[in-house]
């Protein structure tokens, strides 16, 4: 991890907005004059896990790829606002992109494995990062894969290529690649909305097991799947932040008329 | 099925288009295959070793044979003219030497007769092409005779020109290879005192140089000498036996077997036996260097030319255009000035060949050539080493006509790489230029090797641009041999569009290189699909590899 982001976190770990663990502060976010985000206020907790609902562009997305600045591929892309991760800002001029998407790491709704092997998708973010000492990556491919319940599956061949796995397997595997980062927090875009039931199944029960050591964000059109897997979920109207709270709250209680619509498929 | 019919009626109305386009498209494949099915039955044709006839006629029908009455020859086509003239035949008579022709004409009217004598042989000479003619004797050098009618003639005359087959290979080796290498080092020894004597002033260090290049020079004269002599005994040997033969018209005539490429009875030999020859003649012609101008033996040099030439310029080309596309297309910011450079990329696609080659000769040979020669090779001078036309700067020249068909076809490949796969790998902490180089340029490479067939099939068959950089009718060495440093890029070399031309339009009998041209062209067409076959099968095997997750 990036030396300088950690004195600087240490620096500002006294951060006056708490201890929240990531905090989104008067977002905006445009896609050329299109405006997507409008103006967001929210905070999430270290190791909890946090459902994004709300119809479909509504700027879900768009929030989630905020958090590792991957918008910024796109040229058209700006941003008012400020998020922070720790206290410090992900938009500081010390904090590289790169160490960022480190800490932050992502599963795509579309599981897009590398066209290599098994093993070198796994390991492709320290084979990037230079590594290349094989005790080293092994061990990483192992645990790696351990934590995405992938193991007993590949292990026998890891050197065989990620297409011919199932599509639930490859969406492990791209977690399992998201997860060699070590990053602090894990996003998810609709990690299940390809799969089957039971594959889903084995992604929620991941899900909680990787609670204990990260932070996730997960944004998902399946309500059950919200209940079952998040502690809090945040509702998304048009660009705006409606409602958000526990996700007992939300689902039993909700505050919110276009909430309650939503929740109980009245509208979306 | 009343109702499918209906409905096949229903999509044909009104849809002639599509009419025209499978119209199209089969008259296309209509004179493609025309086209190869003529060249690949001329070219094929050519080995297949035909029978002989012999005609007899009034010398006065055919006054370029001067007096002779009679002549054997093979039939290359029998024609009617038009409904009163009589069929008119084309005989290759062979004997140059004696005939002065390759070709005669007959009105098949005033044949007296036709006849295909059994004993009728057809010797393949080293000079002059074909002769046919009866054989009548060997003679050896203590004038031992042995008879035609010899039961164990045909063996006796095989295992002689195999011997003298074996001994002309070893001449060669020594004229060219050890007789060559002393030329090589003669030479540098002129190099070595011309630097020395171009210094104002001797040390005594340097006359002692001095004086040794002399002596190294004297013992590789002397051995040159020795050398010489050998190879002069040798080469007596291979005009100690002769063979007679009589020509249909009467001449006898006495030939060294040395001379003696191959032979073989047309009119006696079988299917089997004309198939072996047929072979024989396919393998002489791919793997054997050219005669006689170029009209009889093989094209080895200009196959290997052209291969070396065409993979050369893939190296060069493949890369420059990758990289370009990769700044193109990921790199520069859309605006005027990558919009004008896209329109040139363009434009350069529909240049003339042969301005590239202009300016492959002025810029290359001339410009860069020429410095380099200044700069490394002054002493050689005023005789150019890169100065000059050579493969190298053909390749580069072909290289430089075929960039944009790789840059488009490669910029194709890399916009097509699914964005999802680019995020993916920026999402794991990879930079751009990480991501392209492991994600995306493995994943683009099928199109990249379409890009690189595609300029394959262009700079393969280019022709005009290589005429003006180093392209030659018989080159003495290969590009690719076994003398340090092995691969030199330096030279000059064949190439089979090159040969096509000079063979067709070039040669002083240019109607007996016909066949030659139309073997050559199909050769040239088969070196073409091969290499492209071969692209095509590694882009398959990479298709297969970097398959992209059907959904
Ligand atoms: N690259 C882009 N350029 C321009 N507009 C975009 C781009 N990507 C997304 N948008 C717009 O931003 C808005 C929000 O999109 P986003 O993908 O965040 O929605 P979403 O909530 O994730 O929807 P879904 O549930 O369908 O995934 C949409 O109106 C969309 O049209
Ligand atoms: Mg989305």
């Amino acid at each position: 991890m990036n030396p300088q982001w950690q004195n600087r976190a240490a620096s500002r770990r006294r951060d006056p907005r708490g201890r929240d663990y990531i905090s989104v502060k008067d977002y905006c976010f445009w896609f050329g004059q299109a405006q997507v985000l409008k103006g967001l206020n929210l905070d999430m907790q270290k190791g909890s896990v946090t459902a994004f609902i709300g119809p479909s562009g509504c700027g879900k997305s768009t929030l989630l790829r905020s958090f590792n600045r991957l918008n910024e591929l796109n040229p058209q892309a700006r941003h008012r606002g400020d998020i922070a991760i720790e206290g410090l800002s992900i938009y500081d001029p010390a904090v590289e992109v790169i160490s960022l998407r480190k800490r932050v790491g992502m599963v795509f709704q579309k599981s897009n494995p590398f066209p290599k092997s098994i093993y070198e998708n796994v390991v492709y973010s320290l084979r990037v990062a230079g590594e290349n000492n094989k005790s080293i990556l092994d061990e990483v491919a192992e645990n790696s894969l351990r934590s995405a319940a992938l193991w007993e599956e590949v292990k026998d061949r890891l050197g065989e290529s990620a297409f011919s796995l199932s599509l639930g397997q490859m969406q492990r595997l791209c977690i399992a690649r998201a997860i060699a980062n070590e990053p602090e927090v894990i996003l998810m875009d609709e990690p299940c909305s390809a799969l089957d039931p039971i594959a889903t199944a084995k992604i929620e029960e991941l899900i909680h097991e990787l609670k204990v050591k990260y932070t996730i964000i997960i944004v998902t059109h399946n309500m059950q799947q919200a209940a079952r897997v998040s502690d809090s979920t945040a509702f998304f109207y048009t660009g705006n932040l409606i409602e958000y709270n526990k996700t007992q709250e939300i689902f039993l209680n909700p505050q919110n008329d276009k909430t309650e619509a939503y929740v109980s498929g009245r509208s979306g | 099925m009343k109702a499918i019919r209906k409905n096949s009626q229903v999509s044909g109305k009104g849809e002639i288009g599509v009419w025209f386009s499978s119209l199209g498209l089969s008259l296309g494949l209509l004179m493609i295959v025309a086209l190869l099915g003529v060249i690949a039955y001329n070219g094929l044709s050519v080995f297949w070793p035909k029978r002989v006839v012999q005609v007899e006629f009034d010398p006065q029908s055919a006054p370029d044979l001067g007096s002779r009455s009679a002549v054997a020859g093979i039939i290359t086509s029998q024609k009617v003219k038009s409904q009163e003239s009589p069929e008119e035949w084309r005989l290759f008579v062979g004997n140059k030497d004696q005939y002065g022709i390759s070709y005669s004409y007959f009105d098949r009217d005033s044949l007296l007769k036709v006849t295909q004598p059994e004993d009728l042989l057809v010797l393949e000479r080293t000079a002059y092409g074909k002769a046919i003619g009866y054989p009548e004797h060997i003679s050896g050098p203590s004038g031992e005779l042995v008879s035609a009618e010899h039961p164990e003639f045909a063996e006796r005359l095989g295992s002689l020109v195999r011997e003298c087959q074996d001994r002309g290979k070893e001449i060669r080796k020594l004229e060219t290879r050890e007789i060559g290498a002393i030329h090589e080092a003669l030479e540098n020894l002129r190099l070595q005192q011309l630097r020395l004597e171009r210094q104002s002033e001797l040390s005594s260090k340097d006359r002692e140089a001095l004086e040794k290049i002399e002596k190294e020079r004297a013992r590789y004269e002397s051995l040159f000498t020795t050398l010489a002599t050998q190879a002069r005994s040798l080469r007596d040997l291979q005009t100690s036996h002769k063979l007679q033969y009589r020509l249909a018209s009467g001449e006898e005539i006495d030939l060294p077997i040395g001379e003696i490429h191959r032979f073989f009875y047309p009119n006696q030999i079988g299917f089997w036996g004309r198939a072996a020859v047929f072979c024989n003649h396919i393998k002489e012609f791919l793997l054997s260097e050219p005669r006689e101008a170029n009209t009889e033996g093989g094209v080895f040099p200009a196959i290997f030319g052209t291969f070396v030439m065409t993979l050369f310029m893939c190296v060069i080309v493949t890369p420059f255009g990758v990289l370009a596309a990769i700044y193109l297309c990921e790199y520069a910011k859309d605006g005027v000035f990558v919009r004008v450079v896209r329109i040139a990329i363009n434009n350069l696609a529909g240049v003339p060949s042969i301005v590239f080659g202009v300016f492959g000769l002025g810029f290359f040979v001339y410009l860069v050539g020429g410095t380099l020669d200044e700069l490394f090779f002054s002493l050689r001078l005023p005789t150019p080493t890169f100065g000059t036309g050579g493969i190298l700067w053909a390749s580069l020249t072909l290289a430089l006509m075929t960039v944009p068909v790789v840059i488009v076809a490669a910029e194709e490949a890399l916009t097509s790489v699914s964005p999802g796969l680019r995020e993916s790998s920026m999402a794991c902490g990879a930079s751009k230029w990480q991501t392209i180089q492991r994600i995306v340029l493995p994943a683009s490479a099928p199109g990249v090797l379409t890009g690189m067939i595609l300029a394959m099939a262009r700079g393969a068959g280019e022709v005009a641009p290589l005429m003006l950089l180093g392209v030659v009718k018989i080159a003495p060495s290969l590009p690719l041999d076994n003398q340090f440093p092995f691969l030199h890029l330096d030279r000059k070399f064949m190439h089979l569009g090159f040969h096509i031309y000079d063979l067709g339009f070039q040669s002083p009998d240019s109607e007996a290189a016909l066949p030659m041209v139309f073997a050559t062209t199909l050769l040239l067409i088969v070196l073409v699909v091969v290499l492209n076959l071969a692209a095509i099968l590694i882009r398959n095997r990479l298709r297969r590899k970097y398959q992209i997750a059907g959904f």
